[in-house]
């Protein structure tokens, strides 16, 4: 997994998203590794610093658009924790590897390939910075 | 229950700087309900020292293990095994059970990963706040079921200070209220003002003798 | 000769006393100034315990100057810093070297202090060492024993007027008093109304303690902001403030000394109460103004 960009996506908005881009024929970052999971909100702090332990470089959680969740409020609930895994990451002098929420719609293919595009962009610069 | 606040993590690290195979303990009774020191934070930890020392290159194997009570030996006895497979022990009980680690394996180094901080009750989510002083002699039937002794910054029992805030917050707190002000709002509505004029004299400060030890017959 | 204050309390028809705030340090030589200063203007000096929880010269060493240079020492005890066994030896002591009057408070928090890490005390609080101090007078020890010499202080407290809410404090000033006391000082206070309120309501309780109305002399907008906002129990109306802000620049000190005294005189004439506390820290040697423009030497 070293190098590995990867991407928590909920099935109601950020999965369904990557599977247009795939159909559109959409060009993403190979290093990707999409994992479908039914809300952001089940994502939790100790899947993203074991993501990172397995050598990822960056962890993205993927969720509905504010007011969209499936289930109320796991996309708040997932910023939140996101927010307190930098914190994590930061208090052991880790500032390389960037865990990060976004939003986005299911129809929303192209915004899908973008984040993940940046993301990747972000961690080139941070290993060459290195 | 007893509340607790992890330590600092570069604390955590110093101690176990020495060791490359530690037994991180979590206990699941009143650290895990504060979010302090159960299974989750366990994982949380562990995750956090092994991705540390990877980074420094000086890699660090952690068991985990998380038991009901960490302050009975005999729940703490069923981390033998494991114990005896590390250099050391990370334990996220609170003073209590960390002290029953160290007493049930002697033989090994014992460090809190916890600040254990006192005795109270969830006011909010993540938010918890003193309720109780632990001192052998409960006031709680005089102040209305509010202690002064631990609410009030300075412990009185005969009123508030002058210090006083505007609508009744606390000296050193604006965010905090004043006991005495909640003890006389709380017998003002029960009718039983009478009970805060009476004068109540210097605390015994040796009704428990410390170190405490209680002798309880099983009913 | 000096007057004992406990005389004083029952024949002067207006009471006043200073604050003395004890120096960061063993030079004395400006408290002494101080002393000097006021000691013949002042009905008693009284003389702050660790003011604030910052640590300074000792309450009791600054009494023992006083009384050394012929003035009236009033010794402020609180409750933060010593438990029962030092509060009394340090009484002991206190009496023995002639300070012969005591003013029992609970004590800022350490929180609020240069020590902040400290480990406060409050064994006590304010009304328990008021009952303290008549056992001691009854010549005997909190914990039954016989002293040997006999005690006799002449006690005093504090009080909030302007609390917010005011009813607890009242239940406390009651417990005080039942306590007994021979005289309240108050926090400082600006309002007239709330001062002739809070006396109606000690006299219904106790006729014979004499109340001094604290003053302390606001000597600009920023000062009075800052009071208003941070120090508990003091509230400075708008028209002072309002006043304080038409005084041309520089004058300031002079307009709350204006002011203060005003205060004073309104305070006597009215005879709202017995006296007045005056608590100018930091700027003692500026007291015998306010005493000369209240008309009190």
């Amino acid at each position: 997994m070293n190098g590995a960009i990867v991407a928590f996506c909920c099935q109601h908005s950020a999965y369904p998203a990557a599977d247009l881009a795939g159909k559109l024929g959409l060009h993403y970052p190979e290093a990707l590794r999409i994992i479908r999971i039914p809300c952001a909100g089940r994502v939790d702090v100790i899947h993203i610093l074991r993501a990172f332990e397995k050598g990822a470089s960056a962890v993205l959680v993927l969720g509905c658009e504010d007011g969209a969740c499936h289930h109320i409020t796991g996309n708040t609930r997932a910023k939140e924790r996101v927010k307190h895994c930098e914190m994590l990451l930061k208090e052991i002098g880790i500032d390389d590897r960037p865990a990060v929420m976004f939003s986005l719609s299911p129809n929303a293919p192209h915004k899908f390939v973008q984040v993940a595009n940046e993301i990747e962009m972000v961690t080139r610069e941070l290993r060459e910075a290195r | 229950m007893i509340i607790a606040e992890r330590k600092p993590m570069a604390e955590i690290s110093r101690a176990v700087a020495p060791y490359k195979k530690v037994l991180v303990a979590g206990c699941g009774t009143c650290v895990a309900v504060c979010w302090a020191g159960g299974e989750k934070e366990v994982g949380i930890l562990a995750a956090q020292l092994r991705l540390a020392r990877s980074a420094e290159e000086n890699e660090i194997v952690t068991l985990e293990a998380t038991v009901e009570r960490q302050c009975e030996k005999e729940m703490v006895m069923e981390l033998r095994d494991k114990v005896s497979e590390v250099e050391a022990v990370l334990s996220l009980a609170c003073g209590a059970g960390v002290q029953t680690m160290a007493d049930v394996f002697e033989d090994k180094p014992v460090f809190p990963a916890v600040n254990t901080t006192f005795i109270g009750m969830p006011e909010s989510e993540g938010v918890w706040v003193e309720m109780c002083g632990a001192c052998g002699d409960c006031y709680l039937d005089r102040t209305g079921g509010i202690c002064p002794v631990v609410r009030c910054a300075k412990g009185l029992l005969n009123g508030p200070c002058g210090g006083t805030r505007k609508g009744g917050k606390c000296e050193i707190d604006a965010g905090k209220d004043c006991a005495w002000v909640l003890i006389y709002r709380r017998l003002e509505k029960q009718g039983r003002l009478d009970l805060m004029r009476q004068y109540n004299a210097p605390k015994n400060f040796r009704a428990v003798k410390r170190p405490g030890r209680v002798q309880a017959v099983r009913a | 000769m000096v007057t004992p204050f406990r005389e004083t309390l029952k024949t002067k028809d207006f009471i006043v006393t200073a604050e003395a705030a004890p120096g960061k340090g063993s030079n004395v030589a400006k408290t002494i100034e101080h002393i000097e200063l006021l000691k013949d203007k002042v009905d008693g000096l009284n003389v702050t315990d660790n003011q604030s929880s910052v640590m300074r010269y000792p309450s009791v060493g600054v009494c023992l100057l006083i009384e050394e240079h012929g003035g009236e020492p009033v010794l402020q005890v609180t409750c933060r810093d010593r438990n029962r066994l030092a509060i009394q030896a340090d009484l002991l002591f206190a009496y023995s070297r002639g300070v012969s009057n005591v003013l029992c408070l609970t004590g800022d928090s350490v929180d609020v202090g240069d020590h902040k890490e400290a480990k406060q005390v409050f064994d006590l609080d304010s009304v328990q060492l008021i009952h303290l101090v008549h056992t001691l007078n009854s010549g005997k020890d909190m914990a039954g024993n016989e002293l040997d010499g006999s005690i006799d202080f002449c006690i005093g407290t504090s009080a909030s007027p302007s609390s917010d809410p005011l009813e607890p404090q009242l239940i406390k000033v009651e417990k005080k008093l039942r306590a007994g006391v021979s005289f309240i000082q108050t926090q400082a206070v600006y309002e007239l109304d709330e001062l002739k309120r809070f006396t109606e309501f000690v006299r219904n309780i106790d006729q014979d303690v004499k109340i001094l109305a604290g003053i302390v002399p606001v000597i600009g907008v920023k000062m009075a902001a800052y009071m208003n906002e941070n120090v508990p129990g003091v509230f400075i109306p708008q028209n002072l403030v309002d006043e304080l802000a038409e005084a041309p620049k520089g004058t300031g000190v002079s307009k709350g000394i204006e002011i203060a005294a005003r205060m004073i005189r309104q305070i006597r004439d009215a005879r709202v109460c017995d006296g007045v506390h005056i608590m100018f820290i930091g700027r003692e040697d500026r007291v015998p103004e306010i005493l000369a423009a209240a008309g009190l030497v």
